[in-house]
């Protein structure tokens, strides 16, 4: 039998008994709808969490330290490597090295010192950090107040929420309810504060004072008077442009800064870097050297080559590419879950399937024998149940897939609703990509055809001479 | 072409051969021999009745020449083919191409119009589609139901709806046209109109006719031959020389 000819007398007899029909129709949308809704739910939340990482800026940064530091990620490194007091130090010609590699967006130092800051006369001490202007794209200014520093070098500030909450005499106690930015941030912007640090002032070479000051004789080794300095108290006015919602520098766990500085700026101040102290005694000579260095890279997937290009030059790195790894592993479990649980409601729908196309052939019992009389082969009549089977399938996925996608969108919209309630962003956590559609359309079809397995090879061992008997 | 059966007739060529055919059905722990050693043999352009008593097997017999059912043994031969060999396959073309079928309860499919209903064995026979409705057209005006193509068999006589199982039987032009107990659920009137049609195929197409019926009388007018049927076995057959039923076929033909 032609194709043609299959499917017409398949949608006939579909049409013949139209409820029962629509009804295990309707049973493997549900069931394709339920695939749709869970497998969507796992790719929306794998997508949110890749989208949320990504522009974290976690994943597209990698951190350069010298190994001669004592922070080190990973020790193998520093077994495998040379030891720790002959590495490369990381300074500023280590820094445009690292930028002219390929694929690398920037690289800048990493400056925060822990310091005094004045607001309306009452002093904080706090960790002050420099934040690069590309940093304005990072996720974390999202839910920002106010705006981001006007120029590289303006004496603005940013402030992480729980500091703008302790300027404003505010406490944020855990599992209390979050005040919000804008409620933070009303009073604080436009004001100003004074950060008091300690600058660096390379002392003149060979001079009196800093002879003196060391207790060192006069002609001693040139590299050492060289790395002498001196510690000026300082103080910088800074107006305050903006509070942050999130933290931007989640990376740095124990050291994680609350007060930002535009980069230029931080590094202008040459405030005394905890580093200095040593770097003095190890005599690198003046050159400043920095504690670490964050590579921006280009796109998230270069990430490992540009590790390892950073290390073959001496440092240590560390990206969170590593922990993507097991999260990637984690979603392709939760898929398959939610994918098992989705294809629950898909196999009970099967049995619909059977349970129709066998009370079919209880029903056409004689319009099978009539039709093999006429000259209808096996084949023919098995073609024919297959075809009314896949067609129920098919039609039962199309629906199905446009209801798991309207179940999906009244789940987000319930979700942002609540999220609102909650003051929180919205989020699309929904994802429904073509694969899917297509990938659950040709399940449904599959699964529909095995279903019809067995009606389909019953009706066509069916005797006719039987079936023309039976009235 | 009526030389031309006699020939082949002549030449030990028949439209169907039965050699000790056998049907036994097992009902328990008995066995049902519905035909029990039948041999016959009809030649092409023949209008046979299969006579007998409910139960005679007569039915059986016409099933197992449809290639409907299998031989427990013996051979039937339809057009040189034994049945009995073939696959199922081949049994659906045989019953697609070579025979055409009428039953007593005329056996349309409910569901569909006249014009479905005779469409449908071209569907199976894979006719092109642009040729069907001028040949489903034909038929149904060949048995005066040209006005009734879109109606459904509820909606018909009795008379109507197997005029209309003649026409579905004769679409795919089989050789050999199997009629079980046709006028069986008509009136006399239709029941004769009816078999007016099958000698008509026969007669104008040279269609080799089986007819099974349990009436006589039916048989006598329009069979040329009658073969008796009792409990599985051909015990008599009206006339007994099958040149004298040729000698009043051609006598018919114009």
């Amino acid at each position: 039998m032609k194709t043609y000819d299959l499917s017409e007398l398949a949608v006939r007899n579909l049409r013949e008994s139209l409820l029962r029909n629509s009804l295990t129709t309707v049973g493997i949308s549900v069931g394709v709808a339920s695939l749709v809704a869970m497998l969507s739910l796992g790719i929306g939340l794998q997508q949110l969490v890749t989208r949320r990482l990504v522009s974290s800026g976690l994943f597209d940064t990698v951190i350069v330290t010298s190994r001669r530091d004592i922070r080190d990620f990973s020790r193998e490194e520093e077994k495998s490597g040379p030891s720790a007091a002959e590495s490369r130090i990381l300074d500023e010609t280590v820094r445009q090295q690292i930028e002219q590699l390929p694929n690398v967006m920037e690289a800048y130092p990493d400056i925060r010192f822990i310091t005094e800051v004045r607001y309306a006369d009452k002093p904080h001490l706090t960790m002050v950090a420099g934040l690069p202007v590309s940093a304005r794209f990072n996720d974390a200014f999202e839910g920002m107040r106010g705006s981001f520093f006007s120029s590289e070098t303006a004496p603005e500030v940013i402030l992480q929420k729980s500091f703008a909450a302790k300027l404003g005499g505010k406490t944020l106690k855990p599992g209390a309810e979050e005040v919000s930015v804008a409620e933070l941030a009303k009073p604080l912007l436009g004001k100003e504060l004074v950060m008091r640090y300690a600058e660096r002032v390379a002392a003149p070479a060979q001079t009196d004072a800093s002879a003196k000051g060391n207790g060192q004789p006069a002609g001693a080794d040139e590299s050492l008077e060289r790395a002498a300095y001196s510690v000026v108290s300082r103080e910088q006015k800074l107006t305050i442009v903006g509070v942050s919602d999130l933290d931007p520098d989640s990376m740095r766990g124990a050291a994680e800064a609350r007060v930002f500085l535009p980069l230029k700026l931080a590094e202008s101040l040459h405030v005394v870097q905890p580093s200095d102290l040593r770097d003095n005694v190890r005599a690198f000579g003046n050159q400043r050297s920095y504690s670490t260095i964050s590579v921006r890279v280009k796109n998230p997937k270069q990430v490992q080559s540009v590790e390892d290009a950073i290390k073959k030059m001496g440092f240590n790195t560390f990206s969170i590419l590593d922990a993507t790894r097991s999260l990637r592993r984690f979603f392709a479990v939760l898929d398959l879950f939610l994918g098992i649980f989705g294809s629950l409601a898909l196999a009970v729908a099967s049995i619909g399937i059977v349970n129709t196309l066998v009370m079919a052939i209880l029903e056409r019992r004689r319009e099978i024998g009539i039709m093999k009389a006429i000259g209808a082969s096996d084949g023919d009549v098995k073609k024919l149940f297959f075809a009314e089977a896949g067609a129920m399938g098919v039609l039962g996925g199309m629906v199905g897939v446009a209801l798991g996608w309207a179940i999906g969108q009244v789940i987000n919209l319930g979700t942002n609703v609540y999220l609102k309630r909650q003051a929180l962003p919205p989020e699309h956590f929904w994802s429904v990509p073509w694969w899917l559609v297509a990938g659950a359309i040709a399940f449904a079809f599959v699964v529909s055809l095995v279903s019809g397995f067995y009606p389909a090879a019953r009706a066509a061992r069916l005797d006719p001479v039987q079936a023309l008997r039976y009235e | 072409m009526t030389a031309g059966s006699d020939q082949s007739s002549q030449n030990g060529s028949f439209a169907v051969r039965t050699e000790d055919l056998c049907r036994h059905f097992r009902m328990g722990e008995t066995v049902i021999r519905a035909v029990d050693g039948v041999s016959l043999r009809v030649r092409p352009g023949e209008f046979v009745a299969l006579l007998g008593s409910s139960g005679s097997g007569k039915s059986s017999l016409l099933n197992l020449i449809a290639g409907l059912d299998r031989p427990t043994s013996g051979a039937v031969m339809v057009e040189d083919r034994n049945l009995a060999q073939l696959s199922r396959e081949e049994l659906a073309k045989h019953r697609l191409h070579t025979v055409g079928m009428v039953f007593q309860s005329f056996n349309l499919v409910s569901s569909m119009t006249l014009a479905e209903n005779v469409e449908l064995p071209m569907r199976f026979a894979e006719v092109e589609r642009g040729k069907r409705a001028g040949l489903v057209q034909r038929a149904l005006e060949r048995v005066g139901l040209a006005a009734r193509m879109t109606h459904r068999p509820s909606e018909l006589s009795g008379g109507e709806q197997q005029r209309a199982a003649l026409a579905r039987a004769l679409i795919n032009r089989p050789k050999l046209l199997l009629a079980d107990e046709p006028t069986g659920n008509l009136d006399s009137r239709s029941g004769a109109e009816i078999l007016n049609f099958i000698r008509e195929f026969n007669q104008s197409l040279g269609m080799t006719i089986i007819l099974v019926t349990h009436e006589r009388a039916l048989a006598e007018r329009y069979a040329n031959r009658m073969l008796f049927l009792a409990d599985g076995k051909l015990v008599d057959e009206q006339p007994d020389l099958a040149g004298a039923s040729s000698v009043s076929l051609h006598g018919e033909r114009p």
